[in-house]
């Protein structure tokens, strides 16, 4: 069996203020395989982003391991993508100079990386807008410029901090659908983190359902459709996404009664 | 008068420029923008948002009704430029008849006229010069020191959370000091010359200013901080590309701020210290009862003032594109 490329063992996670000591996440232990999505989803505040921080190396574990690509975090050989919840393009730098800012950062300007970028940019129709400024241009434009901008550093692992929830409705789909097509291309291993159900059904393979806290995993539910060609969009009318969706409710609210 | 309505022209331009960076999509009755950047940066907003393209044609076969609307705001305009100048004019006219009819004591009072042949008169001994010259130098020199080390230590301040908090406090104390207060101080310390001066110059401003370019700095959203490290920034990186830069306007405006503070400190030391700049011409003028001398530099101090102003403005007219 091919190793997961990011496992969680027993992680927990505390951290501490003047008047408490807070568990945000309680051993939580679960496997992104290659080419996987799984969403996160549960109630605000049970420790959703400080999980993929701890993933991005932002923060680290109070105990616990995390593997990546079979080795421990701090010498992973794979390259980690974070999507934050709003775009953070910066204002003062044209679309095209915010894409290159990783690769400025880590010193990679060169053809190939430059390459990448013009041809993401070709597909994902942003081409005449790489010398706009970012507020020329409209919501979702903006958040798959901040997609791009991520893929820019071809990331192995992606992950996506509700990238959705700033934008509105009619927008929020149709950015889900071009993402999540995107990423199913490319066959990125993806961790998105949501508190809207549907949206987590309709991206993930799988949907791990955290507890409020501390953040335990409360259950762990694959995602099956039968419907073919399947995008974000289509699998909202697959006939077993009501079942899903209602299977993950109560699971969610489970949690909210206790 | 030709002169005048272009310049008030221009001022409806720019507040509408203002408006428009932040509502490109809303197409109101304004004037046309002729700028062609301006135009550009438009043309892309609209593109990017289709539904709101449908009332975009308005813009370039203008109604009678805009029509009516343009004219109406640059009338009014002209009309506040006119009574700005009929007040100034009016001001200099009623002063030197006053002076005239002996009805103020133009020994104590001066006139307009005599004023300008003082100005003359020192216009062409040179002394004019020298004087705003001395008093330019150093405003700037301070100036420029007070940029500098308050970037610095602002700077120094945003990387080292335990230093800013230690010396918070005392910052503050000092910042609310009436400075003049520390002006005799440093005459002592530092003799009367132009060093003491600049840094008089300096006094006043810096602590303010190290206050607010740190505020800013710290008020930085988090997570575009954060956006630098997920892609694996450093601190120093963090700075750089996102700290320093989304600052720019905030540095300006507090620039603004003490390049007037600055010309303060100047007069101030100038008036305790100096044997030479306009502070010391209105001192030693006022002292042998040369009211010429004393009127004189008091105008040109506000018309260096007016000047530095409008420089740093033009300066951030110019950034504010970028930012």
């Amino acid at each position: 069996m091919e190793t997961p490329v990011l496992e969680f063992s027993r992680v927990n996670y505390i951290y501490h203020t003047i008047s408490c000591e807070t568990v945000a996440l309680q051993n939580i232990s679960f496997k992104l395989d290659k080419s996987e999505f799984i969403s996160f989803v549960g109630p605000s505040g049970c420790g959703k982003t400080t999980l993929l921080n701890l993933v991005a190396g932002l923060i680290p574990v109070t105990s616990g391991v995390i593997k990546i690509g079979g080795r421990p975090l701090e010498d992973s050989p794979l390259n980690i993508g974070y999507m934050l919840q709003k775009d953070h393009l910066l204002e003062w730098r044209s679309i095209y100079k915010n894409l290159t800012l990783g690769l400025e950062i880590q010193h990679k300007m060169d053809e190939e990386h430059l390459h990448i970028i013009d041809e993401l940019l070709k597909t994902y129709g942003l081409w005449e807008f790489r010398n706009a400024l970012p507020r020329q241009l409209s919501g979702g434009m903006r958040q798959r410029a901040a997609l791009i901008r991520t893929l820019a550093l071809s990331p192995d692992i992606l992950l996506l901090d509700e990238p959705f929830s700033a934008l509105d409705y009619q927008t929020r789909l149709n950015v889900a659908d071009d993402i999540g097509s995107i990423i199913k291309e490319k066959g990125i291993s993806t961790a998105l983190v949501t508190h809207d159900l549907a949206e987590a059904i309709s991206m993930a393979d799988r949907v791990i359902v955290l507890s409020k806290r501390p953040g335990t995993i409360k259950a762990e539910i694959p995602i099956k459709l039968s419907i073919e060609n399947r995008t974000p969009k289509t699998s909202r009318n697959a006939p077993e996404f009501n079942t899903y969706y209602n299977q993950i409710w109560e699971a969610v609210q489970d949690e909210n009664k206790d | 008068m030709r002169i005048k309505t272009k310049k008030s022209n221009n001022i409806i331009h720019n507040t509408h420029r203002r408006d428009r960076q932040h509502q490109h999509n809303v197409i109101h009755h304004s004037i046309p923008i002729k700028t062609s950047k301006h135009n550009k940066s438009c043309t892309i907003a609209k593109q990017s948002d289709s539904p709101r393209k449908t009332d975009d044609n308005k813009k370039n076969s203008l109604s009678p009704a805009q029509l009516t609307y343009v004219r109406n705001i640059r009338k009014k305009q002209f009309m506040i430029r006119l009574y700005q100048l009929l007040l100034f004019v009016g001001f200099i006219i009623l002063w030197e008849y006053t002076a005239r009819k002996g009805i103020i004591n133009d020994f104590i009072f001066c006139s307009p006229s005599k004023l300008f042949a003082t100005f003359i008169t020192m216009l062409k001994d040179g002394s004019l010069m020298h004087h705003i010259g001395i008093t330019l130098y150093e405003t700037l020199a301070g100036f420029a020191i007070v940029i500098i080390g308050s970037l610095i230590v602002a700077t120094l301040f945003w990387w080292n959370e335990t230093l800013s908090k230690v010396l918070e406090p005392y910052l503050v104390i000092l910042n609310s000091l009436p400075k003049s207060a520390l002006a005799p101080v440093l005459i002592v310390w530092l003799g009367s010359n132009k060093t003491t001066i600049i840094v008089c110059a300096c006094s006043v401003a810096i602590f303010g200013s190290i206050l607010n370019i740190y505020t800013g700095f710290v008020n930085v959203e988090g997570d575009k901080i954060k956006l630098i490290k997920t892609l694996k920034g450093s601190r120093f990186q963090a700075l750089r590309l996102v700290v320093l830069p989304s600052n720019v306007p905030n540095i300006i405006s507090i620039m603004k701020v003490n390049i007037g503070l600055c010309l303060v400190g100047v007069v101030i030391g100038e008036f305790l210290a100096a044997r030479e700049g306009l502070g010391y011409l209105i001192i030693y003028g006022s002292q042998t009862f040369k009211m010429g001398n004393v009127l004189l530099s008091i105008l040109i101090l506000c018309a260096i003032a007016m000047l530095l102003y409008l420089i740093l403005q033009k300066v951030e007219k110019k950034l504010s594109g970028y930012f």
